[in-house]
């Protein structure tokens, strides 16, 4: 993974030591919560319903050991014992002492971490693929170009006030799994006629309020222009994004309004004038540095099947469902990717404690290359981990209760903090998600329904992602009193489609029966079991899963 | 409200006109852009400073046939959270080569000050009784910068470079 040399180390220092002060300064009054919040807000700080939250970047989501026993060591020293894995591959804390929060980003620093732009109107974290560097289907490793994007966007002085804030993705595989056509910018690496790669340029996709699926401003860009045309979007939207209401202030609105073609136009003349002063300097040998920290790792030369690993799937059903579901495969002979599922019956999604933390740092220490993910459905992954060694992250993960055997299943729900944290959203996303996750209880039932993506959000704002769930749910304020609408047929991957919402919506306690009612009409209405969910749905229609829905009224 | 140029309380010399007012007949004058692109030839024959108010709307690039006639170029932050003029100004800067003094107006806020003078701001109004001291803290608060802007083209990405070519000589 990408190490800090000294311009890294500096900037990230300078600037735990200007938050100490804008904190010194809010503490004793100077600076009024009106003008410290932009500041706060560009530092991950948020002031939420009990106490503040810090959102600590975890750059295209890879983690060491030793980063990960740090972040455990803040959930015991500063907040409650855990921590919080987020969809943008991030980890927020909910109960830092704003006080406290100088120490807390000394102690990143210490490990080459850090909370910059992790909220606020400016470029945020940047995020990618969580099997990037292991995945079969990738044709390069895009962490070094996420690596010099976070390094060009961080403190960027043109973009720290943009008319709103600024999410980038970027993705190598055929399969999309970090989601790049709801990003502001999407960046999917390709090869252009002439077989070199570089990146399709995607542009105005994104959730909220207003859900758009990213639109091509270039089929493809070579990688010695990508931060000029970056720079050029960039400045087209800071100059012309609206900012006279924050609800259409993101750039898919700009891109909307004005149409593909006009967008389009703007950022190619932009980009045209650009002179040789403006051109960003990012020399071959710099691409190169960077990229050496993301070379392959030394791995041992094994046949593709293990003995172990088969012993371990035959010793019990329990052991055989997990590898079935959790496990993904790897290009490397003898190699697996691990997916640890913070999804257990009954919690919030995503949330680790400092233990949890720690047996990961353990495991990612001693069989996984050193090399920890967060994956964007609040997962934590191990790309590289030998098939022998299966059976021992096994057992390490059982006895830190991290065995859930639901990846990519009907529980492994992504959701919002909702109204327990959050003072944005409008009805709880928590307590509903564990009730759907009941409905999966059963593991024979699960494993039936197979494949199911179920995204929970508390508000429209929707964090939870439910524009792009098999079946998202948003949680509404009616009077006083929660309800959830259902949305159907979303999905994020590079088939990205918007979900749509069905009807009224329904009170708590109805929205997992009537799931179970929807996932029960799948199973009758299936060609066979390898025909999946959403497969189904894309089949037949969403016709007949309304029907099942509202069945019960 | 106190005026910083280059970091330093100055006097400020400079009077705004209103559209549809006269003009002063001496003195520094400051009008908006339309005013400047309809009166240009009056504005500029008259033997006196000239400056000129862009809102953030206003695309800089109309100016650009008049710059090296133009010494100060006032842009505004109606609020702190508006980012406009910091396109603005790069644009000035480091598209057209624009030499003389730009100011910054409206809210401006302690944090901001380093990103308008990345931004190729060296003018800010200011309003605190600290101004000198605020500046030149915020001005020395980051020592490296991953972009090169108006301020400078050593970006982090280029002092790699020298060092990695100053270690193969």
């Amino acid at each position: 993974m990408y190490r800090y040399d000294e311009f890294d180390d500096t900037l990230v220092r300078e600037r735990a030591k200007q938050f100490r002060g804008q904190v010194e300064r809010r503490l004793k009054g100077e600076l009024k919560e009106e003008h410290f919040k932009p500041l706060r807000l560009q530092n991950g700080v948020y002031l939420q319903l009990h106490a503040y939250m810090l959102r600590v970047a975890i750059p295209y989501g890879q983690l060491s050991a030793r980063q990960m026993r740090v972040l455990a060591e803040i959930a015991d020293t500063y907040d409650k014992g855990y921590g919080h894995f987020t969809t943008r591959q991030n980890i927020q804390y909910n109960w830092i002492r704003l006080a406290d929060m100088p120490d807390v980003l000394d102690k990143l620093a210490d490990v080459e971490m850090h909370a910059i732009q992790t909220s606020g109107n400016c470029i945020r974290n940047v995020t990618s693929d969580h099997l990037a560097g292991a995945n079969l289907d990738e044709i390069e490793d895009p962490r070094p170009w996420c690596e010099i994007i976070r390094q060009w966007s961080t403190f960027h002085p043109e973009f720290s006030s943009l008319p709103r804030k600024f999410k980038i993705a970027v993705t190598a595989g055929e399969t999309d799994r970090a989601a790049v056509r709801v990003h502001d910018i999407g960046l999917h690496m390709k090869r252009n006629a002439e077989g070199r790669i570089g990146f399709e340029f995607i542009v105005g996709g994104g959730l909220g309020r207003t859900p758009y699926i990213g639109l091509t401003v270039r089929e493809w860009i070579a990688k010695e222009d990508l931060l000029d045309y970056l720079e050029a979007n960039m400045r087209v939207y800071n100059r012309h994004g609206r900012r006279d209401n924050k609800y259409k202030a993101r750039i898919k609105i700009l891109v909307n309004e004005l149409g593909l073609e006009e967008y389009k136009r703007e950022v190619e003349e932009e980009f045209a004038a650009q002179n040789s002063w403006e051109k960003v300097v990012l020399p071959q040998a710099e691409v190169d540095r960077i990229s050496a920290y993301f070379a392959a790792p030394a791995f041992a030369k094994l046949s593709a099947a293990s003995e172990a690993f088969e012993a371990f799937k035959a010793a019990s059903r329990e052991q055989a469902r997990w590898a079935k579901n959790n496990l993904r495969p790897h290009r490397v002979p003898g190699y697996i990717s691990v997916h640890v599922a913070l999804k257990p019956q009954g919690v919030a999604p995503g949330d680790a404690t400092s233990d949890q933390m720690r047996a990961l740092a353990d495991i990612g220490e001693r069989y996984a290359l050193d090399d920890i993910r967060v994956a964007h459905e609040q997962d934590i992954v191990f790309p590289h981990v030998k098939l022998d060694d299966v059976p021992a992250i096994y057992a390490a993960l059982k006895a830190a209760d991290l065995h859930a055997s639901n990846a990519g299943m009907g529980s492994d729900i992504i959701a919002c903090p909702g109204l327990d944290y959050c003072n944005l959203a409008n009805a709880r996303s928590i307590s509903v998600a564990n009730e759907i996750q009941a409905v999966f209880a059963d593991p024979e039932f699960e494993d039936e329904v197979g494949t199911l993506h179920v995204n929970v959000s508390g508000c429209i704002n929707a964090c939870g992602h439910h524009h792009v769930g098999h079946i998202g749910v948003l949680g509404v304020d009616k009077k006083g009193e929660e309800f959830y609408q259902v949305l159907f047929g979303g999905r994020a991957d590079e088939k990205a489609t918007i979900a749509t919402i069905q009807g009224p919506g329904l009170r708590h306690e109805e929205v997992a029966p009537a799931i179970r009612r929807v996932v029960d009409r799948y199973l009758a209405l299936r060609r066979d079991r390898s025909e999946k969910f959403i497969d189904t749905m894309g089949r037949v229609g969403q016709a007949p899963f309304k029907e099942a829905l509202y069945a019960a009224a | 409200m106190p005026l910083l140029k280059d970091g330093k309380v100055v006097d400020d010399v400079w009077a705004f006109v209103e559209d549809g007012h006269e003009l002063s007949p001496g003195g520094c004058i400051v009008v908006t852009l339309g005013r400047f692109l309809s009166e240009h030839d009056q504005l500029l024959a008259r033997n006196r400073s000239i400056g000129v108010r862009l809102a953030n709307a206003d695309d800089p690039k109309l100016l650009a046939p008049f710059l090296d006639q133009i010494h100060l170029i006032e842009l505004q932050f109606p609020k702190y959270v508006d980012g406009r003029a910091f396109s603005q100004a790069q644009l000035l800067r480091r598209r057209h080569g624009y030499k003389g003094e730009i100011r910054a107006t409206g809210q401006v806020l302690h944090d901001q000050l380093r990103l308008m003078i990345r931004s190729g701001f060296d003018a800010v109004v200011f309003d605190d009784p600290n101004a000198e001291a605020i500046y030149a803290s915020a001005a020395g608060e980051f020592t490296e910068f991953y972009q090169a802007a108006a301020d400078t083209t050593d970006s982090v990405f280029v002092k790699r470079q020298r060092a990695r070519e100053k270690a193969a000589e």
